[in-house]
């Protein structure tokens, strides 16, 4: 996972790529040519302070290595955001990212 | 000897109802997610995902998507309102298999306004729904049209 924030007129502006095939389960194997299983995120939560700040939950037709760009009130340069995604079978990434 | 047996049964029985519960519990609320999400239709979603389905549509929502997308895997949408009280942002793509992309809830302090690229099966209208605390549901939708192949023109 890749995060960059940063304060920009008193607001944290989070801008983030994930590294996930976000598989949607009609694709084929080139190969074999099986069905490649359905393996998405469906939730990808970051918190700020103890608060939530975000929360996305996500289908299927959210692109490969899903990008999110949002933005908050109330951070401040050198806080710590903590992001944390959840996926279809139950994998998840927890990472952290000091506001700059 | 019987006194052990039904105690042991007992006991049994009590372990199995609480693995059960344990088993059952996250899959309650994973189901009310799922349902909304896997929905094949538009309608389907809409109930899966907020208690009614009427939507008014509105100006204060600024959705930004491209005309023309190149290539339908990776199309860039932004979504922006005016609307206070902003409790969710979700975006449909009406002809996906799967028409709900996705949702994002806006806690109190966080802008209304999000970026996420999407993936379009075809040309079609995409729709933004911004959700208010006190339930109303607004709307806007756009086309974007899918060049299959990439190749534009």
């Amino acid at each position: 996972m890749k995060v960059k924030a940063k304060v920009k007129n008193d607001k944290v502006k989070v801008k983030l790529l994930v590294k996930h095939p976000m598989d949607t389960g009609l694709q084929k194997d080139k190969k074999s040519g099986d069905l490649i299983p359905a393996k998405y995120i469906h939730e990808l939560s970051c918190t700020h302070d103890g608060k939530t700040v975000f929360l996305a939950t996500f289908g299927r037709a959210v692109s490969k290595n899903p990008y999110l760009a949002f933005s908050f009130s109330g951070g401040k340069k050198g806080d710590t955001l903590s992001l944390k995604w959840v996926d279809s079978m139950g994998d998840t990434e927890e990472f952290e990212a000091v506001i700059k | 000897m019987l006194e052990n047996r039904r105690k042991i049964l007992k006991r049994f029985v009590g372990l199995t109802a609480i693995m059960g519960a344990v088993l059952v519990m996250p899959k309650l609320a994973f189901a009310k997610w799922s349902k909304a999400f896997d929905a094949e239709t538009t309608d389907e979603a809409m109930t899966g995902l907020f208690d009614n389905t009427e939507t008014t549509p509105s100006d204060k929502i600024f959705l930004k998507v491209p005309e023309i997308a190149e290539n339908g895997a990776v199309v860039p949408v932004n979504v922006k309102t005016d609307i206070e009280n902003v409790k969710s942002i979700s975006i449909v793509a009406f002809k996906n298999p799967q028409p709900l992309a996705c949702s994002f809830t806006i806690p109190e302090g966080t802008d209304s306004d999000v970026s996420i690229r999407i993936r379009l099966f075809e040309t079609m209208d995409v729709q933004a729904i911004v959700e208010t605390h006190d339930g109303k549901l607004f709307s806007v939708q756009k086309e974007v049209k899918v060049t299959i192949g990439g190749c534009g023109g």
